[in-house]
């Protein structure tokens, strides 16, 4: 159980976020200068808050109102970096078991070879690490930080340097670090998908403020307004359940209170839960229900809101029982079909623009 | 052994030989017993926050810009036989003025700012997010001293000696101050050198010396270079 509430001023800006969260992973969300670095080395003791504490099961590691301050190498807290500051001087293997030497003796439970075993790198052990790629370096950096067998792991954008298929590489690896060591996760990410496919818990952060915490469809739906400075950026998180995967087709059926939703490739067994992200962009609305069209998922709701941004329009679709839909349209569109808040509408989105990808399954 | 050398220019006299095992031992010993005081001083200007650093840098530098009879006469001031220091060291049994220790004091202190330049920047050079690494790994500061920057280090930190040990092998303004020019116990190469162009017929031995002293410091030029290129082999690219 982490349990966080900190306030910090760095110059002008100033940060002021409090949440907590028990298992799995924990994301922490926002754009580039939200304060979500800040926050994650005050959680590692990199930096001291203003007021305010952190908690890690009950104990403090820092509360300024007690003059409570825990040193980071006492923290026993696992950080990776972006770039994964493996030590040039040693082979992999020594970076590895590095934390290990420093753990108590009786918390030494994540054992070498399981760790090897699961982020695949037993052939790299030795190896220097100045002659990795950089996936591999992040992989043996994830490593590091778990042999030490850390009381939180906390991953500050540990994909950020990395090309799209290094990131599809680690984070099913991430995946089952998640599922296979029973350690506690914090995510810093700017990427929505990530985020998605891994947290159970999303704390969405912006100018130093949280705006939104709770399941990454609940999180991201309550701020999806403000969070998007462009149309581009603008998505909606779907929980959606498993119905059937049509093998003759390659597709998936999954059922949402609103209707369905086809994705590409398989994604679990029936009766599972997944996410979907949807791009505001790639939605499609309609007043009737939609005949002879190729776009193949279909949500019924109704206009919850509307704004406005030059010709741009970008209306909020409740869906019918659960969740909400972002779909961005033209002024005139909107017009053409006379929609005003309340007005019932038909969402529908093509499969070939939902990335696959990114669905996943956070074992809440 | 080097009566078997028929070149009259390379038979060294015994006066040649003690003045040259002296230099090499004076040198020996300035370089290694300044090496951890050069160390903790050049991580501690690179990585520490602490009042007075300027100063302590300034005096560190001192060395290095003052006229090096002046930093001789200090020496003197502070540990000859009337200095400040000298009469309480010499009741616990240490002597250093007109003793070959006195020359090695000298020494170190003339070398000890190219010493602690060179680690300096070896440290400073190394990334703090390393630092950051370890300490997140439970090695607390001192551990992450001698795993992290220690090693890391090493290049810069064998440079410097080698470094201050070339300089110990040239110093002569403030040997000569603090502890005179004494055959046998403080003639260095460079006192000896200077004795023989002070007198009528001594050119040959002078030269032979300043043969001597090129090949030496020639040698530690050689060996600092493969030690970095070593070095950068090792650690790879950077990173």
């Amino acid at each position: 159980m982490i349990e966080v509430d900190v306030r910090l001023k760095v110059g002008v800006f100033s940060l002021d976020v409090a949440f907590a969260n028990g298992v799995g992973v924990t994301a922490l969300f926002g754009q580039s200068g939200a304060g979500k670095s800040l926050t994650l080395n005050i959680i590692a003791g990199l930096l001291k808050p203003d007021a305010g504490y952190v908690r890690l099961n009950g104990e403090a590691l820092v509360d300024v109102e007690r003059g409570v301050f825990v040193p980071v190498s006492r923290r026993r807290i696992g950080l990776v970096f972006q770039d994964s500051n493996l030590f040039p001087h040693l082979s992999v293997k020594q970076n590895l078991l590095y934390g290990r030497w420093f753990a108590p003796r009786g918390d030494r439970r994540i054992d070498f070879d399981a760790v090897v075993e699961t982020l695949g790198i037993a052939n790299l052990v030795s190896r220097s690490p100045t002659r990795l790629s950089g996936g591999e370096k992040q992989r043996v950096a994830i490593g590091r930080a778990l042999l030490s067998c850390p009381r939180l792991l906390l991953l500050d954008e540990p994909l950020a340097a990395l090309d799209v298929e290094r990131k599809l590489e680690i984070l099913p690896l991430i995946e089952r670090v998640r599922d296979e060591f029973d350690v506690p996760i914090i995510y810093v990410s700017h990427a929505v998908e990530e985020v998605v496919r891994l947290a159970s818990c999303v704390v969405i952060i912006d100018g130093g403020r949280v705006k939104s915490v709770g399941d990454p469809a609940e999180a991201f739906n309550r701020f999806a307004y403000a969070s998007a400075a462009n149309r581009f950026d603008r998505s909606s998180v779907l929980t959606a359940t498993v119905e059937e995967t049509s093998v003759a087709h390659g597709l998936t059926k999954l059922r949402h209170s609103a209707g369905t939703i086809w994705i590409a490739g398989s994604a679990g067994n029936s009766g599972s839960p997944a996410r979907v992200i949807v791009k505001a962009t790639d939605v499609v609305l309609s007043l009737v229900p939609p005949q002879e069209i190729s776009a193949r998922s279909v949500l019924g709701g109704k206009v919850a809101n509307i704004q406005f941004e030059g010709p741009i329009a970008t209306i909020e679709i409740e869906l019918k029982d659960d969740g909400r839909l972002l779909a961005t349209i033209t002024r005139g569109a909107l017009e053409d079909l006379a929609l005003k808040i309340g007005s019932p509408v038909y969402a529908l989105f093509k499969t070939a623009a939902l990335d696959e990808r990114s669905i996943g399954m956070a074992n809440a | 052994m080097h009566d078997s050398i028929p070149f009259t220019l390379f038979e060294l006299s015994p006066a040649e030989w003690t003045a040259i095992r002296l230099s090499l031992r004076i040198a020996t010993v300035a370089t290694f017993a300044s090496l951890p005081f050069g160390i903790a001083t050049a991580y501690a200007l690179a990585r520490c926050q602490f009042p007075g650093k300027t100063l302590v840098n300034g005096i560190v530098h001192l060395p290095l810009v003052l006229p090096p009879v002046v930093t001789g006469f200090v020496l003197l001031m502070l540990l000859g036989r009337k200095g400040v220091f000298g009469p309480y060291l010499a009741e616990i049994g240490i002597v250093f003025s007109f003793r070959w220790t006195g020359a090695a004091v000298a020494c170190a202190v003339m070398g000890f700012p190219l010493m602690v330049r060179a680690m300096r920047l070896s440290f400073e050079a190394i990334d703090r997010r390393l630092e950051l690494a370890s300490e997140t790994l439970g090695a607390n500061r001192l551990w992450t001293f001698f795993l992290v920057n220690l090693p890391l280090a090493v290049p810069g930190i064998i440079v410097g000696a080698i470094l201050a040990f070339a300089k110990a092998l040239g110093e002569f303004g403030a040997t000569i101050t603090f502890v005179s020019n004494i055959p046998g116990e403080t003639q260095t190469i460079s006192a000896a050198i200077y004795s023989y162009t002070q007198v009528p017929g001594g050119d040959e031995s002078a030269m032979r010396l300043t043969i001597v002293a090129v090949f030496i410091a020639f040698s530690a030029l050689v060996a600092s270079e493969i030690v970095q290129w070593r070095a950068e082999k090792r650690l790879g690219h950077g990173e």
